[in-house]
């Protein structure tokens, strides 16, 4: 790395996430992205409820707000009006993959010309730790405590390989956070993912594999480790979808 | 500038918005509305507009949602159970201050009901479109002219208030065919885009950071809460519309809108007809509701209200007695269910009243 | 050289384990917000690959052009 700047598209001040969680580094990562693409002023974040509410405060390029797990639908509305605007939905798992499930796999299925920034981070993180469609077998959060049972509560939802059955999405990729490598392939998946959006070729999935050390109960390094032995095994990280490549 | 046409009146409502500007509708299927999706999947995209047929309901006030935070006039459609779903997306219009046209066609209720008319809807409109303790403008036309008109100025008191504006029709307002003089398109361009938009179209040299949320600080929501109490109470003032029909001497007053108004009026001809002394009051505002003339009716002179309603327990029974104060009796007739007023039906129920005979109540 | 702008730090030590030449520790001084922050245990050690920018979640490391001296 020759040089680094932080991103004027955050805010001066810290960030409201807690010590060492990922979310507050997708969200640096999406802004380096912007700026070295020069969609700065041209963003448009759609930003969902939980925790990646707090980039209300933390967000420093044009954002809406918007409704639990709609946030691909209000993308939709934007974007069929505003086709001009690079518009990108940030949502979490909960957010996402449990109350979203229809917004989620429907825009995709529309092929709707944004992007989803997906952080799977398999809990609940803003209301305390509750059981997220992404939580592992066995995991224990404030309503598995005894740890997730599949046979009341069903497996782990893995959403790049759903959204990748779908015909319509041109790109769709899932990157974990908890090393430079993974770090840097997010960064280059993110950029994948917003070139192809500027040039119309429809929707874009981009996974991150987050942690939560407030409601996994560990420390920030003691989260990556975590996630080397338990997420990344069961949500394998890959490109699952690339249309310029599946074109060749 | 005439434009006459012989139109449905779901039909009707989508041509007006077009020339009103609306450039985007989401909506999902549902009987009696579907001629509005239906129009507007090919005459948005004539116009530049985008049309999107939602996955859901609450998918598709979603949708409205983003548009409006563009800037754009944006307009979704539903019937009772779909108006339900929307309740949530509804409320974040209001929360994050956007413009919005929302157009329930309602049907007999509650539940799945049945997809024929009813009023059944007027409590849901008028006191909780959904949580948190807003409001929004209703409005109820009682002919396809008089939608269009509404419908056609429905997104300058929504820009004006930043705020959703609710069009409360029934199935037969929907589905009757009636003549309709259409208004002139509204040329709108970049520059007319309100400033607190998200587009970018109006101003792209603008440098500095544009947002819309409905999330806010507890001091900050309550102030705007109160900002919103004195808007709604501004529009009681300003903006409340309805129609005085044969009102001067009445001796009983039919209050109706809608449907309900018009069966009613041809009852009243009659009962005029035969020296019975009834008139009128048809609130065209259901939000802000017209309660200074029902409030300053001479009940020295008037005998007796009567509420008359496609819905059964009659709805808007309390928003009348509140300006009545008991100082006349308040009858009720109505239908329910998707059972339908007919003008036999109102004329005798009326009659039995306005004759001293039994009270119906 | 790399900049640490110690007022963004939460302490969360990424920059800690992932430094390649290990010349980063978590220093004894508490931030204006109570966190301890890491300091460079031997400046002429770094070889700037930015590593230590690429984990940080707050983007409290940052790295200077060529040139953009430290005290300039």
């Amino acid at each position: 790395m020759a040089e680094y700047k932080r991103s004027s598209l955050i805010a001066s001040a810290p960030s409201g996430y807690c010590p060492g969680c990922l979310h507050s580094l997708a969200t640096r990562l999406i802004s380096d992205v912007l700026d070295e693409l020069g969609q700065a002023q041209n963003s448009l974040n759609v930003i969902s409820v939980g925790c990646s509410a707090l980039n209300i405060k933390y967000w420093g390029g044009d954002f809406l707000s918007v409704a639990h797990g709609r946030a691909p639908a209000a993308a939709t509305g934007i974007k069929r009006v505003n086709p001009e605007r690079l518009v990108f939905a940030y949502q979490g798992d909960g957010d996402l993959a449990a109350i979203g499930l229809a917004e989620i796999m429907s825009a995709a299925n529309r092929g709707e010309n944004f992007t989803v920034i997906f952080a799977n981070n398999q809990t609940y993180g803003m209301t305390g730790g509750q059981m997220a469609p992404t939580t592992l077998e066995g995991q224990v959060t404030t309503t598995t405590v005894n740890g997730r049972d599949p046979s009341t509560t069903g497996y782990p939802l893995k959403m790049c390989e759903l959204i990748s059955t779908l015909k319509a999405p041109a790109y769709v990729a899932r990157f974990a956070l908890n090393s430079p490598k993974g770090i840097n392939q997010a960064r280059a998946g993110i950029k994948k993912a917003f070139q192809l959006q500027m040039q119309g070729k429809g929707f874009t999935f981009v996974e991150l594999l987050t942690n939560c050390p407030t409601n996994w109960h560990l420390s920030p390094l003691k989260t990556l480790e975590y996630m080397d032995t338990n997420t990344i095994p069961y949500f394998t990280p890959g490109i699952y979808k690339d249309c310029e490549v599946d074109a060749e | 500038m005439g434009d006459k046409k012989f139109m449905k009146g779901n039909n009707a409502i989508a041509e007006a918005a077009v020339r009103a500007g609306c450039r985007f509708f989401a909506g999902y299927p549902i009987t009696p509305q579907n001629e509005i999706p239906e129009y507007l999947s090919w005459r948005l995209p004539e116009v530049g507009g985008a049309f999107v047929q939602g996955e859901s309901e609450v998918a598709s006030i979603n949708m409205v949602y983003g548009a409006a935070a563009m800037g754009t006039r944006a307009l979704t459609s539903s019937s009772g159970p779909g108006i339900s779903l929307k309740a949530e997306g509804i409320s974040y219009l209001a929360a994050a201050a956007l413009p919005a046209v929302i157009v329930n066609i309602s049907r007999g209720g509650p539940g799945l009901g049945s997809i024929q008319p009813a009023q059944s809807d007027y409590l849901q409109a008028t006191k909780a479109l959904g949580h948190g303790g807003f409001h929004a403008m209703v409005f109820a036309p009682n002919s396809a002219q008089e939608a269009v008109d509404l419908v056609y100025n429905a997104w300058d008191y929504a820009e004006r208030d930043r705020n959703p504006v609710f069009i409360l029709m029934d199935g037969c307002l929907g589905n009757i065919m009636e003549e309709v003089d259409l208004p002139p398109m509204k040329e709108l361009n970049d520059e007319d885009i309100p400033g607190w938009a998200l587009t970018r179209r109006n101003d792209p040299e603008r440098d500095w950071q544009l947002s819309l949320t409905p999330i806010y600080t507890e001091e900050m929501l309550e102030g705007l809460n109160a900002m919103a109490g004195e808007m709604y109470k501004s529009w009681e003032t300003e903006d409340v519309k309805y129609e005085e029909f044969m009102l001067d001497d009445a001796e009983y007053v039919v209050v109706a809108y809608g449907i309900a108004s018009r069966v009613s009026k041809e009852a009243i001809l009659k009962l005029r007809e035969q020296g019975y002394k009834v008139g009128l009051i048809r609130p065209i505002t259901l939000f802000p509701f017209p309660k200074k003339v029902i409030h300053d009716l001479d009940y020295s002179k008037v005998k007796g209200i009567i509420d008359v309603e496609m819905t059964l327990p009659a709805q808007m029974h309390d928003d009348i007695a509140l300006q009545v104060l008991e100082r006349c009796p308040i009858y009720e007739y109505g239908r329910s269910g998707g059972c339908l007023l007919d003008d036999d039906g109102v004329y005798e129920a009326l009659l039995d009243i306005v004759s001293g005979g039994e009270n119906n109540g | 050289m790399i900049q640490i702008n110690e007022r963004l730090c939460k302490d969360c030590k990424y920059c800690v384990k992932f430094c390649p030449k290990q010349i980063l520790e978590t220093g004894s001084v508490r931030n204006s917000r109570g966190h301890f922050y890491p300091v460079v245990t031997d400046p002429e050690k770094c070889i700037s690959c930015g590593i230590c920018a690429t984990v940080c979640p707050e983007g409290a490391i940052e790295l200077p052009a060529k040139g953009d001296d430290l005290n300039g």
